[in-house]
This record gives structure tokens, sequence and C-alpha cells, in this order.
């Protein structure tokens, strides 16, 4: 009842700081929620005179934690996560107890000094209170670098670190509890070695538990077809499962949820339906939000409270201190040495954000909250510095992290006013060079990772996968491997020989901007989702297959206008457009990892642009190829006519494809524009298929072809509307009307050599 | 070592290649590194990429690198290794190509009649230079220039837009006003970058 009445509270002013950007852009959301915190603390305690509302560790460790967890993991870039593994275990494991160590002895050694005046307390309990200090918060971690936008190795690196360094604090906690409990005197080498030996048994058992339930969790997901109502409360239940297990054999349950979310992600989201997977992403959300913004002002509102606080100015200040230098320290310790080993070095810039950003946040809290008050009498004293070390991390170095970051990076920088072509020219060296990283293979790709995505292909995704979704993904995946490249790259050099840009634009586009179309209202929700809607009425050059989040805008069919060429200004920043438009690159914070939006992401757009485009160019070299003609043609009107012998058939050719792509056997090498990315499951949905005599389909018809829920990159679902299908069609209407025939059919379907055919003159 | 030795022998005309490249053949930096030798490495890297074990690569395998599709200008890079009328890249060029991404040596004494190392800062511009330059002629036209620029624009940008900023940018570094970037003119233009940072890996070293 307290915690949903302040559930209810905090939800309900949630969205009055959210519609307050630039508040938020400064002080980032968690610190907004720590002092809403104190006021309603002020106000119950004002009411009450004493603190009820309190946050009670099991109401945290059980019931707001393991969401947050769920939602971290289950959403996290695997294939950054476990490249970096190494030195996010580096960190993890030897920083958390660097820190441990260092924190607590600094802080025995004061006291010791007699800085502290008199406490009751002793080395045990310094080394104690180090070890649930040291690490690092994720929910403190995502809230603050949710604003700053850093690259991704770097917030893979702190953030994976704050997820794992869980198994260290657990154990260093429990042991040095023991070790309280038991004594001084009686603590000899055996328990130091039960010490290390549990740390195995916590981090490593509960990892492995983690992934056992992700197995169980995956099959029950292959095996629920025709429950497919239920199947999304399955993650919920069974990640739950996972942390309670784990707790209850006393293994690190923060490690076997994340374990657990890591390990199934991939195929959850191949086996189950569409709907479910949205479901789950959705509510993972909620859960983690509400649980997230609870502990937050929780946190403020314990605040409040007369009985804990303690205050030691030495004890508390020279923790402050303590805490900041040695992450600082540890930090750059640790990276020295890893830069030795890795194969992309880990920047100074990084370091400093690195060792600025080891926020402390709501578990040291619920960990000091657990003292035993008999065992260390010095209870509230260390309650107190602890939430003064969270509020403090949270807060203050939470609201001085963007203007650092921006400090450091616009001094490294040192230019502020770089001509047009240094601008141009900076990012396309960001892009080659991550073309050469890639081709170079840049991140782990040796005998290992390639073995063992071998293994994995082989039995790991036979045993977890739907074999439809397993089939899907490698038909997809072999369509895309046997693109014919060498034909984008000459129909490129072919058009730019030619001198003009035909090819790429077209005299009638209609590109519509979101803004304009629809003014405010959308922006806040798609900010920058580019709708290029061009009609097949006036060519095909131009159709972008850009994805349209379904159940945001209803759809989207926009009809074509015009463009009007008289809206742009003439005074056209150019700068300005660099800034706002260049594509970033994988430096340039390509990669986002957001609380609150997942679908809604402007660099995965990005991506997902750049990738539809580069596809459109190679199908386009493959179509010149193949068929000898060229697409950049003027085509009038579209009408709905009966489609001539010729052309239904290429019409059906190309839904026969779709047909075997749903059967799972591949006839003909045609590829589709939109191809996904990568290990992709697949669900289509093709509703024409059974209309395969009919005219094309209608304009506003949602082709879901390929919706891949869960990519590399989290790339939003690519939903393409059939105008792409039907400029395709129509074009090729356009060539068979122009060309003597031949036997399309047969060249469509050679895979042999494309024969070279003249490329007919653009205009 | 012994197998590195063997493994360096499969590849031909090793030496000439390590001495046009430069790359060396111990990893010299750190004694506990674990990975071969980088010219083994990326010879493993080539063979991996030419899954069909021809020897050589035809873009098709560059092409099943998916992260270059999400590169805005990954198609060009990949037109890059192959020249002009060519069909394959065998594995010499392939890492003739690379080198061009090493850092660049500071310390190399600078012999009068000994020809420019491939990732001198000059190099380096020039392979950037012919990714504009498709045609070859030794100049960035003005429609090169928009094709790049579509290229690396995100799709709100009009076509007037895209050529107000290609007219100011040649405009800007164009010298001689010819309505084109020539190399010197480009290389001028970029004396403030830090090419080397911004065009090298570090693993190539």
């Amino acid at each position: 009842s307290k915690l949903s009445s302040v559930f209810s509270l905090s939800l309900s002013l949630y969205p009055v700081i959210e519609l307050n950007h630039h508040v938020i852009s400064v002080v980032p959301e968690s610190g907004l929620l720590i002092i809403l915190g104190f006021i309603l603390g002020g106000i119950v305690w004002g009411a009450d005179k004493a603190q009820t509302f309190k946050l009670l560790p099991p109401t945290f460790f059980y019931y707001l934690l393991p969401q947050i967890i769920l939602d971290a993991s289950y959403f996290m870039p695997n294939k950054l996560f476990f490249s970096n593994l190494g030195s996010i275990l580096i960190y993890a494991i030897f920083g958390t107890c660097w820190n441990a160590a260092t924190v607590g002895l600094s802080l025995w050694g004061c006291y010791e000094a007699g800085v502290m005046g008199n406490l009751d307390i002793g080395l045990l309990q310094f080394l104690l209170f180090g070890s649930l200090i040291a690490a690092v918060d994720p929910v403190a971690v995502i809230a603050v670098f949710e604003e700053v936008h850093v690259n991704e190795v770097l917030f893979i690196l702190v953030f994976g670190e704050s997820l794992l360094n869980d198994g260290v604090t657990v154990v260093l906690y429990n042991v040095f509890d023991a070790f309280v409990a038991l004594g001084g005197p009686r603590i000899d080498a055996e328990e130091i070695f039960k010490g290390i030996f549990s740390f195995v048994v916590v981090a490593f058992g509960g990892s492995f538990l983690g992934v056992v339930f992700a197995v169980l969790l995956s099959l029950l997901t292959r095996c629920t077809k025709h429950i497919q109502i239920i199947e999304a409360g399955f993650v919920f239940v069974v990640g739950y499962l996972a942390y309670l297990t784990a707790d209850m054999l006393s293994l690190s349950a923060i490690l076997s949820v994340t374990f657990c979310g890591i390990c199934c992600q991939k195929y959850v989201n191949a086996n189950m339906d569409e709907k479910s997977v949205t479901t789950v992403r959705h509510a993972m959300k909620v859960l983690a939000n509400g649980s997230e913004t609870m502990i937050f002002v929780f946190l403020g509102i314990t605040a409040i409270d007369t009985e804990i606080w303690v205050w030691n100015t030495g004890f508390i200040l020279l923790t402050l201190l303590f805490v900041f230098i040695y992450r600082i320290i540890g930090v750059f310790l640790l990276t020295w040495m890893l830069n030795k080993f890795r194969l992309v070095p880990i920047e100074v810039i990084d370091q400093v954000v690195m060792s600025y950003g080891g926020l402390r946040g709501a578990v040291a809290y619920g960990l000091a909250a657990m003292l035993d008050k008999d065992k260390i009498p010095e209870k509230n004293l260390i309650i107190s510095t602890t939430l003064i070390v969270v509020y403090f991390t949270v807060i203050l170095q939470g609201i001085t992290m963007k203007p650092l970051v921006q400090w450091l990076k616009v001094k490294r920088a040192a230019h502020a006013d770089l001509k047009l072509i240094e601008k141009l020219n900076n990012r396309a060296f960001d892009h080659i060079l991550s073309a050469v990283e890639d081709i170079c293979g840049r991140i782990g790709d040796n005998w290992w990772t390639r073995g063992w995505n071998r293994f994995e292909e082989n039995y790991i995704s036979w045993l977890l996968m739907k074999p439809k979704a397993r089939k899907n993904r490698d038909y997809l995946f072999s369509i895309f491997h046997k693109l014919n490249l060498e034909d984008a790259v000459n129909y490129v050099s072919e058009g730019e020989r030619q001198g003009s840009l035909a090819f790429i634009r077209s005299d009638e586009v209609a590109n519509v901007d979101f803004k304009k179309q629809f003014g405010s209202e959308f922006t806040d929700v798609m900010p920058d989702i580019m709708v290029d809607m061009s009609n097949y009425e006036l060519g095909i050059e131009n159709f972008s297959v850009t994805s349209i989040v379904k159940d945001t805008i209803p759809s989207v069919s926009l009809d074509i206008h015009g463009k009007d060429r008289k809206n742009v200004a003439d005074d056209i920043n150019a700068h300005h457009l660099l800034q706002q438009h260049l594509y970033r690159s994988r430096k340039n914070h390509r990669h986002k990892f957001s609380r609150s939006h997942f679908s809604i992401n402007q660099s995965e757009d990005e991506v997902q642009e750049i990738f539809q485009r580069t596809m459109r160019s190679r199908l386009e070299s493959f179509k010149s190829a193949k068929m000898g003609v060229n697409p950049a043609k003027k085509i009038t009107k579209h009408h709905k006519k009966d489609l001539t012998h010729k052309v239904k058939d290429f019409h059906d050719a190309s839904f026969t494809w779709i047909a075997q792509l749903y059967k799972g056997s591949v006839t003909i090498k045609m590829n589709p524009v939109f191809l996904p990315a990568m290990d992709s499951p697949t669900h289509s949905s093709l509703p024409w298929l059974m209309e395969t005599d009919a005219v094309a389909p209608s304009q506003r018809a949602q082709w879901r072809l390929l919706w891949t829920p869960n990519r590399l990159r989290r790339l939003a679902p690519m939903r393409v509307s059939t105008c792409s299908t039907d400029s395709f069609l129509m074009a090729d209407l356009e060539e068979h009307e122009e060309k003597p025939q031949t036997d399309h059919e047969e060249e469509i379907f050679q895979s042999g050599p494309p024969k070279k055919h003249s490329c007919r003159k653009f205009h | 070592m012994g197998s590195t030795n063997s493994t360096l022998l499969k590849i031909p005309n090793v030496e000439v290649l390590m001495q046009e490249t430069g790359l060396k053949l111990v990893a010299e930096e750190n004694c506990l590194n674990v990975s071969p030798a980088h010219i083994i490495r990326l010879h493993d890297r080539f063979k991996a990429l030419d899954k069909e074990g021809r020897g050589h690569l035809c873009p098709h395998d560059f092409g099943a690198i998916k992260e270059l599709a999400m590169n805005p200008i990954g198609d060009r890079i990949i037109g890059a290794f192959f020249s002009p009328g060519k069909e394959t890249v065998d594995f010499h060029t392939f890492v003739k190509i690379l080198a061009h991404f090493r850092p660049v040596d500071k310390d190399r004494p600078k012999e009068p009649n000994s020809p420019e190392p491939i990732n001198s800062r000059s190099n380096k511009l020039k392979f950037a230079f012919q990714l504009y330059d498709q045609d070859k002629d030794g100049k960035i036209s003005r429609d090169e220039l928009l094709q790049v620029l579509r290229a690396m624009l995100g799709m709100q940008v009009t076509d007037e837009q895209l050529e107000s900023i290609a007219d100011r940018t040649i405009q800007e570094a164009d010298l001689d006003r010819d309505d084109t970037i020539s190399f010197e003119e480009f290389r001028k233009s970029l004396e403030k970058i830090n090419i080397d940072h911004k065009m090298s890996i570090r693993f190539l070293r």
C-alpha cells in the first residue's frame, strides 16, 4: 500500500518532469527524482513526524531491482558485450576489489590516525563498508548515460562493469560480513581461502544458473506456438525465477538475471510471435522505468529521517574523497594494462568519462541497510555516508558529466570553425576507418569467434530456435550473401562516369518533411523519421523503404504533392545542414542504449536508412546487370490496369520467390529490396500471397516482410510499404513496354554470370 | 615461431610484401602479445573472406561483410580495393591497400631516394581522394562531390540544399577557380586535420 502510493505519486509526477526537456538535459532524471523524493519525504515527515515511508531492503532487492536488471540484459547489445567481455571482467572484478580494498584501508588508516574521532569500528568493518560502497551501480549509470552520448565501446564497458560487478560485491559483502561476525582473531588463511572460493562459486554459479534459465526460456518459447497469447509472460516469470532461485541458493542473483537476459534474447525474439515480442519490450520498459523511478524517489525519501542521520565530518568527507580518487586511479591503472592487449585501445578521454561515471546507487544503500546493527554499531553512520555518496555521485556527477564531456571533446578537437570540406572529410574519414576496420575484421574475428559462431549456428540454434525461424534466418542470410556486388560497383561507377545523378534523384520527388506535414505534435514522438513516399507514379529512383512505426502513426501513406521548391530558403546554412544530417559513423556514438526510447531512435533510423540505400543501389545494379536496362525512366501514370502476360509472370515470379521464402527453399536468386542485416528471425505476413492473380496490391498494404524484432543494433522493425513493390513492378512494366521482349523469365532466373548489357544512357 | 614460419611460407613473396608495406614479421611491441604477426592475421582474414577458397576476393566477398552495408560509403570503399578493370583482389593488393592505414612511422629516417611509404600522410590522402574521384581524372568534379554528399547525408536533405553545400565546398577549396578540386587543393584544405590519427588503425602497426 505504501509502495503503491509512492508508485502512483511518483509516476504521476514523472510526466511533469519529462515535459520539461530543458531541465532534463541539465539535471539527469535520477537527480530530479531524488529531489522529488526529498520533497515527498518532507511532506510525509511533516505529517507523521517520523519517516513511515522507508525503502526496506527486501522491497528493493525483490520487487524493484530484478526487472531493471532484466531489462538491461534483455536489451544488451550482445556482440558488443562479448567482444569486450575481457575488459569488462577486468574492470568488474579487479576494479571493484581495488576500490573496496583501497577505500576500506584508507579509511581505516585515517581512523587510526585519529581524524574521525571516536568510533566503535574496526578494520573489518571498514573493509565491509568499502565493499558495499565500491560497486558501480547499473541503475545510476543507465540513468546518467542516457543524457550523455558516449561511444559504444565506452558505454558497454561502464555498463557491463556495473552489471557484472555484482558478483564481486555480493561475495565481498558476505565474506566481510561473516568475518565481522567471526571476529578479528579467528580469521586465518583458511577463511580467506574460503572467501576466494566462495567468489568463484557465487559468481560462476550465478551466471551458470542464468544460462540454464535462458535455455529453459528459449525452449519454452519454442513450444508456445499455440499459446501465443501468454508467451510474453514467460519471459518475465522465468526471468524472475532466475533471480529468486539464485538468491535462494546464495548465488549472485543479479548475475543470474543478467545472463538469463543476455543469452535468451536471440532465441526468444526469434521464436515468439511478433506481437509478443513487442509486448515484452514495452512491458519491460514500463517495469524498468517504473522501478527506477521509485528507487530514486525512495532514495530521496529515506533522507528525510532524523533517526538515521549520524554526521561525522571526517568519515563522510574522506569517504567521498577516497571513492572519487581511487576510482580514477583504478580505472587508469587497469586501462593502461588492458591497452596492451586490446585491439582498439581505450583513449584517455574515455577513461576520464569512465572514472567519472562510476556512480553509486541504490544497491549500495540496500546493502548498507541490510547491515546488522548488533554486529556493526555504527550502522547509521554507514547508512548516512552511503546516502551522501549516492546523492553526490548521482546528482552532482550526473549534472556535471555532460558539460565535462563536452568540454573535453571540445578541448581535444580544438576547432570552432572548420570549413565545410574539413567537416565533410572528417566524417568521411570516420566512415572510411569504420569500413576498413570491418574489412580487417575489427573485433575478435578470429578462430575462436568463428568457431563459436559455427557451433552456435549448428547446434544451439537447432535446439533453441523454432525450425521456421531458423530456416528463415539461414535463407535470408544466404540470399544476402549471394548478392552480386560486382554489379553494384559497376553500376555506381558507370553512373558517375556518365556524370549525372539521374539514377539517384528524379525530377519529381516527394520528399515529405514530417515536421512540415504534421507539425510538432508528431515530432516529439518521431523526431526524425523521414517518410519518403515517392509514389510509384513518379518513378522508382526515389523510393526509399523507410520504416514506419506502425503503432504510433496510423497509415502514413501520404499523398504525393510535388516538392515545393519555393520553400527552400535561399540562405541555407550549409554548416548547419552538415551538422544535422551527416550520417554518423560507429565512432560518433551511433549506438545508443536508451532507457525510454527503444524503437524510436534516431541513430537506428540512420543505420536503417543507410542500409536501405545501400541495398537499393545494389539491387539496381543487380537488376541492370541481369536485365540490361536502366531503371531511371520517367514513368507517367500509374493505373491499375491488367498486367500484361509477361509482366504478370514477372509479378508472379517475385511473389513466387516470396512464397519460396515462406516455404524455405531457394530457387530464385533474386534479392528483395529490404534485407535484414543479420541474425534475423522473420515473420512474414504477406496478405497478397493469395492474390497473385489480382492487380498490383494497394498502395497502403503494409508489407511486413522481414520484420526483425531483435537485430544486432536493435534496429527498429522494418515495415515496408508496398509502394516499393509497386514501383519495382512499375519500373519493370515500363521496361517491358519499351524494350523488345526477350525471354525475361529466363534472364531473371539465371544465376550464371551476368551478361554485360550495354547500359542505356541515363537522363 | 615454427608455426608462424610455416604459415608465412604459404604466402608468396612475403618478403617483398613486407618491405613494400612496412608490416613487420613479429609483434615486437609486447612479447606477451598472443596474436600472430599482422600479415598472418590479415592472411587469416583474407582466407576467411574468401569463402570459396579461390585465392582471390571479388566484390561479392566484400559484400558479405554485413557492417559494410551500413556504411554510407561502404560500397565505394569496396571499389577502392579493385583496380580499374580488375575484378579480383589478391592477397598482395589486399594487404597493400590496408597498409595505407598503418600509423605513420614517426621515426623513419628520411632517405632522399627511397619511395614514399604506403602509409605516408600523402598516400593516405590519395586513398581518400580516389574515393571521391571515381573517374580517376585527378580532379573531384562538382558531380562527384554531389554524389559523395548525397551518400553521406540523410534523406531529409533536399537536392537544392545538396547543391548549395557542394557549391560552397568547392568554393572554399578551389584555389585555381576551375570548379573542381584537384589533389593539391584537397591536400591543402585538409592541412589542419590530423590525418595520421583519423586514418590509422593501431593494430596494423
